[in-house]
């Protein structure tokens, strides 16, 4: 894609957002950008903070300070928490996608694979059953679920065709920014490398910005342009992703470099 | 500046006082210092061989050069649509568009992606740059063919292939993109003498194209073969042990 890193403007701005749990630390005065086209990926260790930050800047969690902004289909900015709850919902259903680590979290397991992919088109206003029955075929198919399995609850499905089915559900309304939450943790490693190459896939096909939160440096490195790395809910080190990979400077993000196994 | 040689030619690179130093915190935060006072100009059309010994600092500085290692002090300037930006303050995303359209990278290994072909793998520079890919994989498959890469093995995912086989697909992706600066790590390491000297005639492509090319190449015959200069970086060893 040839626009990728020209827009002038981010998709999202992340301005010095803290949240605390009582006095405890979630995280503390996180600041980024993200523009068109570019993934994130936000890693650290249990606890360091980095699903805070990704619920909070979802909106599922609202900071106890700081500002998101997010560029809307206008070309306007606007920030995210002084939006009308419908707005964002608006947003949350159309703009973006939020692919959960455990895909019943972003499922409806107890309806068809077919209507979990056009439950999303229905909400941005699709009617159209045959079109809709369609599109959801092809998205589908583009993640690598059978046409024969359409009818078929995502009860019935492994691990590996849930979370596909969820991404599948996640991009049919062609948001411009999806948030993953560990979206190949909990999976086997073939798995996981299948799921990986698919994610890889379609963030360049489409031109998606994406942040995605993990711990798995590979997963880091295969997916991501950028990276922040978080520990006890502060950023410690964020740069181009090769680079923090290849020279990290901060001594968290060495121990963490220098505890990958190799095999 | 030492070994400036860029008269007539087009700058194209200028690297100026760069060094660098390992900080390891893991092991009480020894210094590791490795360049100092790196200088040298890269013109146009020019195949310039970085020279020395093992742990000279040749790859800490080809590293630098393409962004994946932090610069410590210094200049590295990079002809980037017609400016010349300062790779080692560049911010990621601009490390990032300057890779896509100006500095091309063969490294000595392939870092293999999952599942995806020899063939994609070679046409995703193209792709990356805006290319249709059907057009992107005759090209890629246009590249292969010449390396010797046999036929059978382009619908394949790498992983399993030969060491060779594996730095021709690498070349192959390399190659592929009319990038006006090229950086070569050891692009030769295990290729036997026919692929040698396609390799070699391929670099004499990229010169006649004005395309600037920096390189590491420990094999004697092909350093011969393309080297308009050969810099010898013990000139920029640190000058203190750590």
């Amino acid at each position: 894609m040839s626009s990728l890193f020209e827009d002038a403007a981010p998709l999202l701005s992340v301005d010095g957002l803290t949240k605390f749990y009582g006095p405890r630390i979630g995280c503390r005065d996180v600041s980024f950008d993200v523009y068109p086209g570019e993934v994130v990926a936000i890693v650290g260790e249990s606890g360091s903070g980095k699903t805070t930050l990704l619920n909070c800047i979802s909106t599922r969690l609202e900071p106890s300070s700081g500002t998101v902004g997010y560029r809307m289909r206008d070309g306007k900015t606007r920030d995210l928490y002084r939006m009308s709850e419908a707005e964002r919902r608006l947003l949350m259903r159309t703009d973006w996608g939020f692919v959960h680590q455990n895909p019943a979290d972003g499922l409806r397991m107890t309806v068809s694979a077919g209507a979990n992919v056009g439950e999303r088109l229905m909400a941005v206003g699709e009617r159209h059953y045959g079109r809709i029955r369609e599109t959801a075929t092809g998205w589908l198919e583009r993640v690598e679920i059978a046409e024969d399995r359409i009818d078929d609850q995502p009860r019935a499905f492994s691990g590996g065709m849930r979370q596909r089915l969820q991404i599948a559900r996640n991009l049919v309304t062609g948001p411009r920014l999806v948030f993953m939450d560990e979206p190949t943790g909990g999976l086997d490693v073939s798995v996981q490398a299948r799921l990986l190459d698919l994610l890889r896939g379609l963030v360049a096909d489409l031109g998606l910005a994406a942040i995605v939160v993990t711990h798995d440096l590979a997963v880091a490195r295969l997916l991501s342009h950028r990276m922040i790395v978080m520990k006890g809910g502060d950023v410690v080190e964020a740069g181009l992703t090769d680079r923090v990979l290849d020279d990290p400077q901060a001594p968290y993000t060495q121990l963490l470099v220098s505890s990958i196994l190799q095999v | 500046m030492a070994n400036s040689n860029t008269s007539g030619s087009a700058l194209a690179v200028s690297v100026a006082d760069l060094s660098k130093a390992f900080t390891m915190h893991l092991q009480d935060g020894i210094v590791l210092p490795v360049v100092e006072g790196a200088c040298f100009d890269v013109a146009a059309g020019e195949c310039v061989v970085l020279g020395g010994p093992s742990g000279a600092g040749k790859s800490s500085i080809m590293k630098m050069l393409y962004g994946n290692y932090a610069v410590e002090g210094g200049h590295i300037l990079v002809r980037h649509r017609g400016d010349m930006v300062d790779l080692a303050t560049a911010d990621p995303r601009a490390v990032i568009a300057m890779r896509r359209e100006t500095i091309g990278y063969v490294s000595q290994f392939l870092r293999t992606v999952p599942r995806v072909s020899a063939l994609d793998l070679v046409a995703e520079p193209l792709t990356a740059r805006g290319q249709k890919l059907e057009a992107a994989r005759v090209r890629a498959g246009e590249m292969l063919a010449r390396l010797n890469v046999p036929e059978r093995l382009w619908a394949l995912p790498p992983a399993t292939f030969s060491g060779g086989e594996q730095q021709r697909v690498n070349i192959a992706r390399g190659f592929i993109t009319d990038h006006p600066v090229l950086l070569l790590d050891e692009p030769t390491a295990s290729l036997d003498a026919t692929n040698r000297r396609i390799v070699i005639e391929m670099i004499a492509e990229k010169k006649s194209a004005g395309v600037a090319q920096i390189g590491i190449f420990h094999d004697e015959e092909v350093r011969e073969a393309v080297a308009d200069r050969i810099i010898d970086v013990r000139a920029f060893a640190p000058k203190q042990a750590a």
